[in-house]
């Protein structure tokens, strides 16, 4: 237990295998906190947020939103307090790369915070940590107070009128407070039910107050982008989507784990020469390339440079960059039994599409699979999925629907076969 | 009252890290849980006392997350991870393994009031798969066998 290091490594995560890295000494040992004093002694917030912009940083939180973009949408004349918010929920299947930022790096993202402080003029950021990740949290709650400690945090930073401080939050176990404005009303001690846009955080925020949301390792981007500038940023990756990011590849391949690789790195590329393709010579059937919520892509498509303007040609997305992979023996319908179940369990529960919809494509497949679909239950499904895309008040909706889309696109097989056989023909998939 | 003295002395300090002192709610609740083992209904009604919120809107908001127990259970709280990417790596194998080796069901305690079974969706670490939960820590790379031992050394 935490002692997770990522198999290949790069700017992000060069140091996580170095325990004292984890250290406020480890890490400024490796120049840790020199580019936020550079940044807080000798620029101006408007430059920062210019820098950030021309970085091309996509938020890494599974929307890809550009973060100078966000966070210029922060009043900047404002007698209201301001506030951060650092996303630390992650609760997407498949997606375990912020809680290794945390455990490994927890100084690093304190850095990140500290930079998006000072160009937004927030003066507190709210760490808002899954109710599971014990551990992680405690890593940071001890990293927060060794820099409270040592003037890091507090009041006047680096000797200037700055000052910024961090409030570590614990989630309770709920997925949906992963979206921006559930985790806002958890903050605030409600249910984590989504909240209708307009207004976005940047004018009504958290207890009301102009906020930006970022995920975790959205922030730890940021100090190598001030350090080496945008320039240096853009090279890497590709053309729309530039920097590193971490794939964490799990299901059927030999070395699971996580990868810090260019955007744009070819997804077999990270399946067969990275994570060491299938065990037992088996091949591979599908693939989800991006967290639960992505639609899958089938053994003959895994050809695709891992960015959003690549995998969108392929109806997919890059997500969190949660990379589950199965071999030839799955059953694509037990996938879709899982999956739904977990959506149906998740929602909550505020929109009638959402909560009757991921319900119904939970029983329906549940039935399918036991053998007692019938061939107009395909139809249905795929009625229901529509019916829920681009209807509801948050994406939850269309994150439930696409990767049903997904499944029946390219394996509807799968599910006719269970129709035709009145019985899953796939005995040797996992058992569910 | 069942809100010992020194919880709700930390109650008060986690209101004063927020801008609202309701922020503080689920850590309230964390807090209570910590002592009690479980919510009770008294509880929610001291808490909503202390937050000068309606005891109905406290026990919404236990209800609503997953780590919040209105009931009480085993003293350990164990829960096997069953989405995809653990299932694919023989979660629910081990999931039934644990279950006829405690002779409880998924959802059960045991009869010695020991261990709490359940599961739980991805946790975080689908590639140190299948894994379970046990309380607060985390137990990676798990086969049956080394899950059963992990399980009889609890007290
Ligand atoms: C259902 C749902 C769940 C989400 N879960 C997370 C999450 O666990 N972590 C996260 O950073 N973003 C999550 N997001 C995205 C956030 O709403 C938000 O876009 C993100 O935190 C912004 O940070 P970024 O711009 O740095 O990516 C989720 C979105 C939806 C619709
Ligand atoms: S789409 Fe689903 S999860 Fe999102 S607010 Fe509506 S009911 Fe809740
Ligand atoms: S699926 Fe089990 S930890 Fe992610």
């Amino acid at each position: 237990m935490g002692q997770r290091v990522p198999h290949v490594t790069g700017y992000l995560t060069e140091h996580f295998a170095d325990d004292a890295f984890g250290t406020l000494a480890g890490y400024r040992a490796r120049g840790g906190y020199e580019t936020a004093r550079r940044v807080v002694t000798g620029m101006s917030p408007a430059e920062v947020i210019e820098t950030v912009k021309a970085s091309g940083l996509q938020g890494r939180g599974g929307a890809g939103f550009s973060t100078g973009l966000k966070w210029s949408f922060m009043p900047a004349e404002t007698d209201r307090p301001k506030y951060l918010v650092c996303n630390a929920d992650e609760s997407e299947p498949g997606s375990f790369k912020d809680r290794i930022l945390l455990e490994r790096g927890p100084h690093q993202l304190i850095e990140g915070i500290l930079i998006a402080a000072f160009a937004t003029g927030a003066e507190k950021t709210f760490a808002y940590v899954r109710g599971e990740y014990a551990f992680p949290a405690d890593c940071l709650e001890r990293a927060v107070a060794e820099a409270r400690e040592a003037g890091l945090l507090g009041e006047r930073i680096f000797g200037t009128d700055f000052r910024h401080d961090i409030v570590v939050v614990r989630g309770a176990g709920a997925y949906i407070c992963g979206e921006e404005t559930g985790l806002l009303e958890s903050l605030e001690g409600k249910k984590g039910q989504p909240r209708k846009k307009p207004p976005f955080p940047a004018q009504f925020g958290a207890f009301g107050m102009p906020t930006t949301v970022n995920n975790v390792e959205t922030f730890c981007h940021v100090p190598h982008i001030l350090a080496r500038g945008p320039d240096w940023f853009r090279s890497i990756g590709t053309e729309k989507s530039p920097g590193h990011t971490l794939f964490g590849v799990s299901g059927h391949v030999v070395r699971p784990g996580l990868y810090e690789l260019p955007l744009g790195t070819r997804l077999d590329e990270i399946i067969f020469e990275h994570a060491g393709g299938v065990p037992d010579g088996k091949k591979v059937k599908g693939v989800i390339p991006g967290g639960m919520s992505m639609p899958i892509l089938p053994a003959g498509q895994l050809d695709v440079p891992m960015a959003n303007e690549y995998l969108r040609e392929r109806k997919t997305m890059l997500g969190t960059g949660g990379i589950i992979v199965m071999n030839e023996d799955t059953c694509m319908v037990r996938v879709a039994c899982v999956v739904t179940y977990f959506f149906r369990d998740e929602s909550c529960g505020q929109c009638t599409q959402c909560r009757e919809g991921t319900g119904w494509m939970n029983r329906i497949v549940e039935r399918i699979e036991r053998g007692g679909g019938e061939s107009e239950d395909l139809a249905v499904l795929l009625d229901v999925a529509g019916k829920m895309e681009g209807a509801t008040i948050c994406a939850f909706a269309d994150a439930a629907a696409w990767p049903v889309q997904g499944l029946l696109r390219h394996f509807r097989e799968d599910f006719e076969a269970h129709v035709r056989e009145r019985k899953c023909p796939f005995p040797a998939s996992f058992e569910l | 009252m069942v809100i010992s003295e020194a919880v709700r002395e930390r109650i008060e300090a986690a209101k004063a890290r927020f801008p609202q002192p309701r922020g503080a709610l689920l850590a309230a609740l964390h807090l209570v849980q910590e002592e009690l083992g479980h919510i009770p209904p008294e509880a929610e009604r001291e808490v909503a006392d202390l937050f000068g919120l309606r005891p109905v809107e406290v026990h919404e908001v236990v209800s609503f997350y997953n780590m919040f127990h209105s009931e009480s259970g085993g003293r350990h709280r164990v829960y096997v991870c069953t989405n995809l990417p653990c299932s694919l790596r023989g979660a629910r194998t081990l999931l039934r393994h644990l279950e006829s080796h405690l002779g409880i069901r998924c959802g059960q305690t045991t009869p010695d009031g020991r261990i709490t079974l359940g599961h739980e969706e991805c946790l975080g670490a689908c590639a140190y798969a299948p894994m379970m939960r046990v309380d607060r820590t985390y137990h990676e790379d798990l086969d049956p066998e080394r899950a059963v031992r992990i399980l009889d050394e609890l007290e």
